[in-house]
């Protein structure tokens, strides 16, 4: 609680930067405008028009905000102009792929910590793979599959599930792996078949590095749904949104989709970290 | 048919020399250690090979490893001439600016703690959005050319570059900092002599993060607009003309940029962090 008038400060210090900016960086066309008509303007007309641009550099928050609002609530959610209905679009996608990234992303670490020959060689390319931009082939992925007949939810779900996939693989693996020997050696002593281990001590010793990989998973997968509406040429989703934006210059369209895009982030991780802790909590290893 | 076949029978002997070699007495020496995961790839590649052969897979879904490594190397000079594009300008100057100006920020917000309970939880807050989405907003705002991918990159190596480096300049010990309190050490000595260096393993976490984010964010923002040059670029006007073998060689082009961009930071790391229970034995 003690962190509530720090962040509250530094978040107020954000919006009022960007007022800054988008004064500053929309002023130009203010004052482009006013010589053109061949008209002074003082500095607080200047300001006041900064704020209400058509298409400016940079949108004011409140634009944002009220853009927002406008094609949330406002519009029916069936509309092509609804955010609800292109964030449902990416959502949906985003959370199809995570759940096949998660689901096959741990029972790989479940064959990597029981067979050795799996784990010496799958295991280099699981780590090395997070050191190279994975995400290129999203592209290729959409115009492949779509020249083969399937198009829409799937293509994009393959994209987050790869994305989602190789964050929980080595998460899992190390979570699995986190059972110091002496417990180990208690389940032998207690006579414990393999199974019997992996259920009653592996699994649940592993749950912190699940989680943990889990957030970084599904906000991977976010992007991925994203990235992957790009080549599609922009028909319906969040990153159709932006990328449509971006052709016709509509920067408020833009920062709404943005900022729908960082909500749902927001909105997702969070569900994740309140699993998280109820999970913990019940097991009782909460903090 | 032979081809199916082949891969078949290549795919059982390689399995079986890996799990022979996995199991036995000699799978801690670092020789076994880097050929099982060498046999396996060679085995993705002779497999793939062979499928796409065998099963005639049509070049426009699916091309053959030799087909792309054929491509890589008649066409050395447009890879060269995008990897200078997006991997020097774009990502590598977006890299040093982004993680050169968050270090230094947070030395400035070092000396107050009100800010850094700010900002730590708004930085991490911000480091799981996709930021990569500000892409369009910074092809506005500073062109086609490199300067908007590196402003991208920029964009989203900042805040976990930032977040590491407070938690790492909160990594000294208490006894530590009380013993150059003892010296009479200035705030400043402290800072290079002791803090500074006990933070170098979060500043290198971060430093690592960032190589992967830095090749995303230049790629992906090139998928906005871009000049006629540049991975992203080639690879998205390729896969719209159905040239997947040149796909697939911008996309070993940026496997290998990335895992070197990686690699070469870690080498950095196992230098200047030798004294760490991480580096050692």
């Amino acid at each position: 609680m003690k962190s509530v008038l720090p962040i509250l400060t530094v978040v107020a210090a954000i919006i009022a930067l960007w007022y800054g900016a988008a004064v500053w960086l929309n002023s130009k066309w203010v004052y482009d405008q006013a010589a053109r008509a061949g008209v002074e303007v003082s500095f607080t007309e200047v300001v006041k028009q900064t704020m209400n641009q058509e298409r400016p550099k940079l949108p004011a928050p409140h634009q944002v905000a009220a853009e927002l609002w406008k094609t949330t609530v406002e519009k029916k959610i069936t509309s092509k102009r609804s955010l609800v209905f292109h964030g449902w679009i990416t959502l949906s996608a985003t959370l199809l792929g995570f759940a096949i990234g998660t689901g096959l992303g741990i029972l790989l670490a479940v064959g990597i910590v029981h067979n050795r020959a799996m784990e010496m060689s799958v295991m280099p390319w699981a780590i090395a793979s997070q050191t190279i931009p994975i995400i290129a082939i999203a592209p290729m992925i959409i115009v492949v599959l779509n020249s083969v007949g399937i198009q829409g939810l799937l293509p994009k779900a393959i994209i987050s599930a790869y994305l989602s996939f190789f964050p929980v693989v080595v998460g899992m693996v190390k979570g699995l792996r986190s059972p110091q020997v002496m417990l180990l050696d208690q389940m032998k002593t207690w006579n414990a078949s393999r199974a019997q281990i992996f259920w009653k001590l592996r699994l649940p010793a592993s749950m912190p590095y699940l989680f943990a990989s889990l957030k970084v998973g599904i906000a991977a997968s976010l992007v991925g749904a994203i990235v992957g509406e790009l080549p599609t040429g922009a028909i319906r989703g969040l990153g159709a949104r932006l990328l449509s934006g971006s052709y016709y210059g509509q920067t408020v369209q833009i920062w709404a989709a943005l900022m729908a895009a960082a909500i749902l982030a927001a909105a997702l991780v969070g569900i994740v970290g309140l699993i998280q802790r109820i999970t913990l909590r019940r097991m009782g290893m909460a903090q | 048919m032979s081809w199916l076949l082949f891969s078949a029978v290549f795919w059982v002997a390689a399995l079986w020399v890996n799990i022979r070699l996995a199991n036995s007495a000699y799978h801690e020496t670092r020789a076994v250690r880097l050929a099982v995961p060498t046999i396996f790839g060679i085995t993705v590649l002779v497999v793939w090979e062979g499928l796409v052969r065998g099963l005639q897979v049509p070049p426009v879904i699916l091309p053959p490893p030799s087909a792309v490594a054929a491509k890589f190397a008649t066409s050395l000079p447009i890879l060269w001439e995008d990897f200078v594009q997006t991997f020097v300008k774009g990502a590598l100057s977006g890299y040093v600016l982004g993680c050169g100006s968050a270090v230094l920020v947070a030395i400035a917000i070092d000396r107050s703690e009100f800010l850094q309970r700010g900002l730590l939880p708004v930085g991490n807050f911000i480091a799981a959005l996709p930021i990569i989405g500000t892409a369009p907003i910074m092809v506005m705002w500073f062109g086609f050319d490199w300067q908007s991918k590196a402003a991208v990159v920029v964009a989203m190596v900042f805040f976990p570059m930032l977040v590491n480096t407070v938690q790492g300049l909160a990594a000294s010990e208490a006894m530590q900092r009380d013993l150059m309190k003892t010296y009479s050490a200035s705030y400043w000595q402290t800072l290079l002599k002791l803090r500074l260096p006990a933070a170098m393993p979060f500043i290198f976490n971060g430093l690592k993060i960032s190589t992967t984010l830095a090749l995303i964010g230049a790629i992906v923002a090139e998928f906005f607009g871009s000049p006629i040059r540049g991975m992203g670029f080639r690879i998205s006007t390729e896969v719209g003309r159905l040239a997947l073998d040149m796909v697939w060689a911008e996309i070993a082009v940026a496997a290998i940029a990335g895992s070197v961009f990686y690699g070469a930071v870690a080498l950095v790391e196992r230098g200047v962090t030798f004294w760490h229970p991480s580096q050692r034995g």
